[in-house]
């Protein structure tokens, strides 16, 4: 019901949503939650596991029952607190957990069978048959118990993700944050501002008090007003710090277009990342409920709840309100219903010496012990010490006190203190470093309190960042004294709700210290309390007061749950906001990349970089029929491909050759200038790491290659054995992947093509194989190498990567007159399978030089990276699977990679297991089918005959065992 | 999380690859028996408190020997490979 002049919206501007199809209407900068109560709608939501009918508990991001979901269709969002959901037009609520609607659900015959639902339920219940959990029990489950369902559709809409810095993060913009806010930016640090409400102010905006002679909302604004001039202040609305990091780095969730109806350009949600010098929580605290009997009726809500609907909205609860509560503070809320001329039907306190000075009638020493209404608060029973009286009313404002709002200090792993005097958890200096709490966060609960505390840590900080705070005069407020007793049960017919979110209640929690789960962290995993969205924000310290009781301990003692990041839900979309699809990973592209695409061919990922698979031609229906024609060009013409995304590592240095010599098993250091060797590099556990070339250009000047997928790893690890292992050696190392871009040119027509180009002509004389020189093509300075993946007479041309684009079009236009082409990765492939050259698929980190027949790369004479290590007893053992060659001999003719080697007539089970295949291909220059694997003592066995099966796919082979170089053994293409 | 480069300064982690503990640094002479050499490659102390790590800062090259707490998660600082070896 909305009380006309009261709270501090416009109420003159309509704004209409929907609630379950429903159209309401509320007021512009109406929560969902204050525009359903301003409609008298008190029944929200269903709960997890009964189905309980619920409504609104509190008026912040807290809330445990008021979940629903907005949105509709991809974007539709579940599980939002409609506390924090700012209305707009066309905004579409729906409540959740429920079928066929709100006031009539059938799942809630669960509550009926709540005798069987208790604590440990899902432990003792479902325990046996195993066979029955996955097709039995828990889609069952899923489906009685649980909140809102995401869409399962692929969601659109825009979220992001920020980085910010400064020297002092404030969280939470009430008296203590803005005076923090206001006294470290007047000195002169960079300030950051964050508060989870749309509009700054925290409890100054919900009650009736004056600063400074005027009322606390104006003085907030005049503040906020002051701050938001300050050049060196950030102000962060409707943004939620979620977690405290390492080194002073926070987690934050700003709604930046929530509040709107999505127009496409404003994000969602940003999920920030700030980093600040220092930050002071200012968090406020979260009052806590009271566990008596049958205290989850729609109706029932926190009482500062009441008061912030009453005072910031102008709307009433309820028609006739009763208050409850263990402490002063309470009061206040029937003194403001009443001054709004709303009906307050008693003021319950628990504590007998209470004095309460209202126009009201007062129970003191009383105790609410049953309520009824089935959709809804209708009645309450108090205990009054002399007998009992029935009230009608339809809202109950309950109070239990203030948990100061510790959680982010508690994020580093930090516990807690215990405060008798407000009977609830501190923070302690210290828990994160560089952190300090004030104001109700820190305990401290008056209005005037809080603004010096404020100030204090303001103050404070300023200093520590090497600012001179000037003095700062001190805003007038009320000082009242915070006086409570604790309550925390009370005794009765009826369940006593602890964790309204999770469906836990006194009982339960009872229930687990009797079968023994008496430590807070098995109570918490045997009942479930304190595991739900809201993390127990409204029900820890209350579980904690019963786990107490009912161990014979102390609170203190009994100590609290771990307090993890995030404080409330971040969904994932702004976690990871811009990484779906291309965003996931950078994306490099080779200077060829547009001609490529422009010829058809089909682009795949090889790390980051994007290269192409093939290029079809008119009349190719499969990409077979490009491979194999890819191939035959280049074994019987000649192939332009770009082998740029090779890393490519400059060394220079009077060491160069030295420490080549420690990194390669094989000797660098006899190379002769003007010549290109092949490499092999090891971890220092013996295994291989990477291959490559080395070409030397100088005396100390090296230029090596490594695999696309090892470039980075190589060059960290190269940089690791010059500064960590031999800094002795005076050598340095460049990547230059980037600046040259390279080509193959490949095939026995490769030097007439490159002659036609090159501005001095080429021979055998003058590049032999394995040679390099530096050559000029078309004007154009470049290297020109004499090397081979491919088993061809083939050249690899380098020129700076201004000019790639140009060079590959003409490489493949002369290639074409020549009868060949461009070919892609699934030829470079078969080529290099029909040769038995290694790829990552067989140097997977698992294989020694010795497996793929390289041991004897591996010098003697010198020490090596993985040399040690690579000797070892059972690094070159002959029962070792080794590197061999498969071809099919049997019916079946087709190969797959990962399938496993087995004798011919064995089993095809584990200890039967003899080798497994890394590569396949269909190989049209042999005509066949070929594989690479890896085979038990496999050298020693060529001409046997195995079998290969594949039990993922079905595909079984007999295949003979034979030399991995299928093609030209004795390599004499390559000397063309 | 924020590492120091003695480079660059403190820098966000993501911009740094971590690597392991310092004593991979201490490399045994070839000619040392493999059961030191195993226990170089593979045996690590799980250390409460103060520890001493590699870290490679990405953006520069520099291989860095960390300070650090891993009850704490405080980063002290770091000195450059090269420095703490010479
Ligand atoms: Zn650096």
């Amino acid at each position: 019901m909305r009380i006309a002049g009261k709270g501090l919206i416009d109420t003159s501007k309509t704004v209409s949503f929907s609630f379950d199809g429903r159209r309401i209407e509320g007021a512009e900068g109406d929560t969902v939650t204050s525009a359903l109560l301003a409609n008298d709608i008190r029944l929200v939501a269903r709960s997890f596991k009964y189905h309980r009918p619920r409504g609104i508990l509190t008026a912040g991001s807290e809330e445990p029952n008021a979940l629903v979901t907005t949105g509709s269709g991809a974007g539709a969002e579940p599980n939002v607190r409609a506390t924090m959901v700012e209305i707009h037009e066309g905004l579409e609520v729906k409540s959740q957990n429920r079928w066929p609607s709100l006031g009539f659900d059938v799942l809630s015959v669960n509550d009926l069978a709540a005798p069987f639902f208790g604590a440990g339920f899902y432990y003792k219940t479902f325990m046996w048959p195993g066979a029955l959990w996955e097709k039995l029990y828990e889609p069952l489950i899923r489906r009685a118990a649980g909140l809102g369902a995401l869409s399962g559709d692929n969601n659109e809409d825009r979220y992001e993700r920020a980085y910010a810095f400064c020297d002092l993060l404030v969280i939470g913009a009430g008296p203590a944050g803005l005076m923090a806010a206001l006294t470290a930016a007047r000195a002169g640090a960079d300030v950051i501002l964050a508060d989870e409400d749309s509009r700054m102010g925290g409890r100054l905006l919900a009650e009736c008090e004056e600063i400074d002679g005027k009322p606390g909302h104006i003085w907030a604004a005049e503040a906020v007003a002051e701050l938001a001039g300050m050049e060196n202040v950030r102000l962060m609305p409707r943004t939620t710090v979620t977690g405290a990091y390492d080194q002073g780095t926070y987690g934050a969730l700003e709604r930046v277009g929530l509040h709107k109806a999505a127009d496409g350009h404003l994000p969602r949600e940003c999920f920030w990342r700030i980093v600040a010098r220092r930050s002071i929580l200012a968090a406020g605290a979260l009052e806590r409920p009271i566990a008596f009997p049958d205290n989850d009726r729609p109706g029932i809500m926190n009482a500062g709840a009441v008061r912030a609907y009453l005072n910031r909205w102008g709307v009433a609860a309820g028609k006739r309100v009763a208050v409850y509560g263990n402490n002063d503070g309470a009061h206040q809320t029937a003194r403001d219903l009443m001054d709004a001329g709303v009906e307050v039907a008693a003021v319950i306190d628990s504590r007998k010496d209470a004095s309460v000075a209202l126009d009201a009638p007062v129970i003191t020493g009383g105790r609410v012990i049953a309520t009824s209404g089935r959709l809804g608060l209708e009645e309450i029973t108090v205990a009054t010490g002399s007998g009992q009286e029935r009230l009608k009313v339809d809202c109950l404002a309950v109070s239990g006190g203030w948990n100061p709002t510790v959680h982010l200090a508690c994020h580093m792993n930090g516990r807690p203190v215990w405060d008798e005097a407000i009977q609830s958890f501190v923070p302690k200096a210290g828990m994160i470093p560089g952190m300090e709490a004030a104001g109700a966060a820190n305990g401290v609960f008056s209005t005037a309190g809080c603004l010096a505390d404020g100030a204090k840590a303001g103050e404070a900080a300023a200093a520590d960042l090497g600012k001179k705070a000037s003095k700062t005069k001190m805003p007038k407020a009320s000082d009242s004294a915070y006086r409570l007793e604790p309550l925390w049960v009370v005794e009765g017919k009826g369940r006593q709700w602890l964790d309204f979110q999770n469906d836990v209640t006194v009982k339960d929690v009872r229930l687990a210290a009797k079968e023994n789960y008496r430590s807070v962290e098995h109570m918490k995993r045997y009942t479930t309390q304190g595991m739900a969205p809201d993390q127990g924000k409204n029900s820890n310290v209350g579980a904690l007061a019963v786990l107490a009781d009912a161990t014979g301990r102390g609170i203190p003692e009994t100590g609290t749950t771990t307090y993890r990041p995030p404080f409330v839900p971040v969904s994932i979309a702004a976690m990871g906001a811009g990484a779906q699809g291309k965003g996931f990973a950078p994306q490099r592209f080779t200077t060829s990349h547009a001609a490529s695409v422009e010829r058809g061919a089909p682009m795949i990922e090889a790390g980051m970089w994007y290269r192409p698979s093939y290029f079809p031609r008119p009349g190719e229906k499969t990409w077979r029929q490009a491979c194999d024609r890819e191939v035959t060009m280049v074994r019987e013409a000649v192939g332009i491909c770009d082998v740029s995304t090779l890393g490519k590592i400059d060394v220079q240095g009077p060491d160069a050759a030295a420490f080549l010599d420690f990194v390669y098993t094989n000797t660098m250091s006899t190379l002769p200038v003007g010549k290109v060797r092949y490499g092999l590099m090891l971890r220092e556990d013996g295994h291989v790491m990477d291959d490559g070339t080395c070409a030397r250009f100088g005396e100390g000047h090296f230029v090596i290659t490594t695999t696309t997928a090892a470039a980075a790893l190589v060059m960290r690890h190269l940089e690791f054995v010059a500064q960590g292992l031999r800094p002795d050696l005076d050598v340095q190392l460049v990547s230059v992947t980037e600046q040259w871009a390279q080509f193959g040119v490949v095939g026995p027509k490769s030097r007439d093509l490159l002659n036609d180009l090159l501005d001095a002509p080429i021979s055998d004389e003058t590049l032999p194989y394995m040679g390099h020189q530096a050559a000029q093509v078309m004007g154009v300075r470049g290297r020109l190498f004499r090397i081979s993946f491919s088993g061809e007479h083939a050249y690899e041309l380098a020129v700076p990567a201004r000019f790639g684009e140009a060079l590959y079009r003409v490489l493949v236009a002369r290639a074409e007159m020549l009868g060949g082409g461009a070919y892609g990765m699934e030829a470079l492939n078969v080529l290099r399978i029909e040769k038995g050259h290694i790829t990552h698929a067989e140097i997977h980190g698992r294989t020694t030089a010795f497996d793929i027949g390289f041991d004897k790369m591996i010098s003697r004479k010198k020490d090596c990276v993985g040399q040690k290590m690579a000797a070892r007893e059972g690094m070159v053992e002959e029962s070792r699977e080794q590197l061999v060659g498969l071809k099919p001999v049997g019916a079946v003719k087709q190969l797959t990679a990962g399938a496993h080697i087995f004798v011919e007539d064995a089993q095809a089970k584990r200890e039967n297991d003899q080798g497994y295949v890394t590569s396949v291909c269909y190989s049209p220059t042999v005509q066949s089918f070929l594989g690479l694997g890896f085979l038990k003592n496999g050298r020693a066995r060529y001409g046997e005959r195995v079998r290969l099966v594949d039990h993922l796919r079905g595909v079984e082979a007999v295949c003979e065992v034979v030399n991995p170089v299928f093609f030209d053994p004795e390599g004499g293409r390559l000397r063309g | 999380m924020r590492v120091v480069c003695p480079h660059c300064g403190e820098r966000d982690r993501r911009e740094f690859t971590y690597q392991g503990a310092a004593e991979i640094l201490d490399r045994p002479a070839p000619e040392v028996e493999n059961d030191a050499w195993a226990d170089y490659l593979h045996l690590r102390e799980n250390p409460a408190g103060e520890t001493r790590d590699m870290w490679y800062h990405d953006p520069c090259g520099a291989w860095i020997v960390m300070h650090r707490d891993t009850v704490s998660h405080a980063v002290h600082g770091g000195e450059l490979a090269s420095e703490v070896r010479k």
